[in-house]
């Protein structure tokens, strides 16, 4: 028997609503299956099973909002025998207010005596645990009268407590993601489609969304010692490659030069492994997957950066695909559990928009984030020959508690490689 | 097909693209891409929607003269059939 | 206290004790001061220099150096009706009267059912900063400010140096005065047509939104100074004096932290065990919910007080010490 919990879909999460079963109790379930719908601060996300078996029990109803770590449905293995009532496991100690059915309330009376088998944690999230939010008594008073959720709030008190002051102020910190710092978009009224019939309206959603990611970028800038270089990439070779490929195909198949960055990114990690990874518990944890965030503007203000699984392991076609289908997802809801909390590296490209470099913020507890900002014809010397060419700057914000700027340099170095040879990517 | 039809299958693209925005309030010299806020994935999507609407495939290349309402509708209206 | 400029005069602490001692003895003839030294030498720090001659040696009445034998003596007389004030040179020499007055005078009432009680005043002078070392640096009122039964205060201003010691009188129990010897040259205004005060509220001194220092005696001052640079940065500190460490008036510290939401206790006392200590937990378990830092707490080293005058100036709270921590306290990022 397994419990299948809220899911931390992110450092920043601490509590999701259950929108939409997609099982019943009784239906069998494989591994990976889309099984629920938990609606975020960020975004409606499908949330994936992690084991073979059978539904047992869904224990949370739709439209409950939970803490992370609720027990939200308990999943019997294959073979298992089918638990009588008394076996029945109670939602995880914490789950605070988390309504529980009157009849079940019942069966946790009569339960008390039985052993609860030992529960068994679905590994959904690759971030640490939520930590216990330190604020003054006074602080949570007042935003538990305002209604403000402290996990949103920056803390400005001594080892980042939450005091009165910052509840009082209720300002996020003007931090923003790479990626917002455009203008503010056109929004004539409420987004016409939100993800989920069952979605806040849009303003609430934005509001949600500003917080949380006011909350990752705050931790961010508190936490992690960045260092940032960059690197001036001449893409000739890469775009007259791709520029031909494009030519000999329609339309939909056509490839974005932003794939190829992704591509040689994900190839120049394989090199520098110690980028690839997450720090927790004090020391760097390398990822063997390499899978990349790929940060994705919302119109309606607000970002969210899926993860292109796998990308090294990937052709520029695949990729393609795979963020073809990433954006549209993001942008009208569905993305999967495992995109959300798999990312092992984030990359931001601002270039649509004629940002030249980009200085990023890493999202904990990845340990970098590589920038691109706009392809520009520049004139570039090589050989004593002057010309003109398309010229990128790529840029590195690493986590100096993880690598130090000689690792970076020759990240750096080995993106520059790939992209001087297009035909390996 | 009138310069008014071709106007209106491309707001209705960018209707469904862009669908947090208002193609309508567009002026026929507005900057697309600032205006409603596309990225280069829209601007794809866009191509794509236009070939399949109207037949026409859009070079890469003539991508950077197509800035405007304007320019887009004269330049299908000298393509389509 | 109704009054204006043209009615007040400047007296030292001494002074106003000497005042006080002066108008109980000529209102309540049962009035008597005993202890070491206070007759024909005027006392240790000269409080009741002229009294002999005034009042004559029935009243004004030199003891040997024995504060159990002379303690218990006045204990004995105010179970006899008179209306003793007893003075222990120094608070550091109670350790010797202690069984006479936790054992005795603070148990009598309760221990008789209620038919002895004790009218007993002793004072006894406090603290330390004057060179004195060790064994007569001691600030002992927290410790007796633990015994029910007794009435510990805590004079800190002219006004309260001249009023509490009548009002003491007519408690019909033991109440204890720590007069702070670093205080009795201290001047200060007060009113001509000045008495008695009340001897169970504290004060709040000085208005003040982001902190409240609560303190009492010679820190009082070192208090309302730091409050005066702090003020200059734009810190509002508010400064509450304690005037009475037994009962506590905890409903006025307890008021004021609700309005700062930040409290930092100032007690020449050490820290372990102390009565900065039982503030500090009345906060918490009175304003919990209004603080919005940890209290503070700045009290002596706990070493045994040096004789050295560098040594023993960083071993007592002082005025930058104060500023120092009141800014860590409301500042940001500590």
């Amino acid at each position: 028997m397994a419990d299948f919990c809220m899911p931390s879909l992110g450092a920043d999460m601490q509590e999701g609503t259950l929108v939409e079963w997609l099982v019943k109790a009784g239906d069998e379930v494989k591994r990976r299956d889309v099984i629920a719908v938990v609606e975020t601060d960020k975004a409606a996300i499908e949330i994936e099973v992690y084991e073979d078996g059978v539904v047992e029990e869904l224990v949370v109803e739709p439209g409950q909002k939970v803490p992370v770590g609720t027990v939200l449905a308990v999943i019997r293995s294959e073979g298992e025998a089918a638990a009588s009532p008394q076996q029945r496991r109670e939602p995880a100690a914490g789950t605070g207010g988390a309504p529980v059915p009157a009849e079940s309330a019942a069966i946790k009376v009569a339960a008390a005596p039985a052993k609860p088998e030992p529960a068994v944690s679905v590994p959904s999230a690759p971030g640490p645990a939520a930590a216990r939010i330190k604020a003054s008594p006074y602080a949570r008073r007042l935003a538990a009268e305002r209604g403000l959720d402290l996990s949103q709030l920056p803390g400005t008190g001594p080892g980042g407590v939450i005091r009165a002051a910052d509840v009082a102020g209720g300002v996020a910190p003007q931090v923003l993601r790479p990626g917002t710092e455009q203008a503010a978009p056109v929004v004539a009224e409420p987004a016409p489609v939100p993800p989920a019939a069952a979605a806040p309206p849009a303003k609430d959603f934005q509001a949600g969304m500003r917080r949380a990611i006011a909350a990752a970028m705050a931790r961010s800038n508190r936490e992690i010692p960045h260092y940032y270089l960059g690197l001036r990439i001449d893409l000739s070779r890469t775009l007259r490659r791709l520029e031909a490929e494009n030519l000999k195909r329609p339309i939909r198949e056509r490839i974005l030069p932003v794939v190829p960055l992704i591509k040689a990114v994900a190839l120049a990690l394989g090199e520098a492994p110690e980028l690839n990874g997450y720090w927790v518990d004090d020391r760097f944890q390398p990822q063997e997957a390499i899978n990349i965030g790929f940060a994705i503007a919302l119109r309606q203000g607000g970002l969210i950066t899926p993860a292109l699984l796998n990308a090294d392991l990937q052709s520029l076609d695949e990729l393609m695909a795979a963020l073809r289908d990433l954006i549209t997802r993001a942008r009208s809801g569905g993305l999967r559990s495992s995109e959300l909390t798999e990312a092992t590296v984030t990359v931001t490209s601002l270039g649509d928009l004629g940002v030249e470099t980009v200085y990023g913020v890493i999202y904990p507890p990845q340990v970098a984030l590589v920038g691109f900002g706009r392809i520009m014809e520049q004139p570039w010397a090589e050989n004593g020959m002057l010309a003109v060419r398309p010229v990128l700057t790529a840029t590195l914000a690493a986590d100096h508690r993880a690598t130090d700027g000689h690792r970076g340099a020759q990240f750096l170095d080995a993106l520059n490689r790939y992209l001087q040879e297009p035909e390996k990517l | 097909m009138t310069d008014e039809q071709i106007r209106e299958v491309v707001l209705t693209i960018l209707r469904r693209i862009a669908p947090e925005s208002d193609p309508a309030a567009l002026g026929p010299d507005d900057n697309i891409r600032r205006t409603l806020d596309i990225d280069s994935f829209d601007a794809l999507n866009f191509f794509i929607r236009l070939d399949e609407e109207l037949g026409v495939s859009v070079p890469e290349a003539d991508y950077g003269r197509l800035h405007t309402l304007a320019e887009i509708v004269r330049y299908l209206a000298a393509r389509v059939q | 206290m109704t009054t204006t400029a043209g009615t007040m005069r400047k007296l030292t602490y001494r002074e106003a004790v000497r005042e006080a001692i002066r108008e109980a003895m000529h209102k309540d003839e049962r009035v008597f001061l005993m202890g070491e030294d206070v007759g024909r030498y005027g006392g240790c720090f000269a409080v009741s220099k002229g009294l002999l001659e005034e009042f004559g040696p029935e009243r004004i009445r030199d003891t040997p150096l024995a504060e159990s034998g002379f303690t218990g003596a006045g204990i004995g007389a105010a179970l006899g009706g008179m209306r003793p004030i007893v003075e222990i040179m120094t608070g550091n020499f109670s350790l010797l009267a202690a069984d006479q007055i936790i054992n005795t005078a603070a148990v009598l009432l309760h221990m008789s059912g209620g038919q002895f009680n004790v009218p007993v005043v002793i004072r006894l002078a406090t603290g330390g900063g004057r060179q004195v070392a060790a064994q007569h640096s001691r600030s002992l009122e927290g410790w007796f400010a633990h015994i029910p039964g007794i009435k510990v205060l805590a004079p800190a201003t002219v006004n309260d140096a001249r009023g509490m010691l009548w009002t003491a009188l007519e408690d019909p129990d033991p109440v204890l005065i720590f007069e702070n010897s670093n205080l009795y040259n201290m001047e200060g205004p007060l009113a001509v047509e000045a008495g008695a005060v009340d001897i169970d509220r504290a004060r709040v001194r000085r208005d003040g939104r982001d902190i409240t220092i609560i303190s009492y005696g010679a820190s009082l001052f070192k208090a309302l100074e730091a409050a005066e640079i702090l003020a200059k940065d734009g810190i509002e500190v508010e400064v509450v004096d304690l005037r009475t460490l037994r009962p506590l008036d905890e409903a006025t510290f307890l008021a004021s932290v609700a309005r700062t939401h930040r409290a930092l206790v100032v007690d020449e006392g050490w820290r372990s065990g102390s009565l900065a200590a039982e503030i500090s937990a009345r906060i918490m378990e009175g304003a919990f919910y209004d603080l919005d830092a940890p209290v503070a707490r700045l009290c002596t080293a706990e070493v045994p007080l040096p004789y050295a005058k560098h040594l023993e100036e960083a071993a007592l709270p002082q005025v930058a010490g104060i500023v120092a921590l009141v800014k860590k306290m409301v500042g940001g990022h500590g």
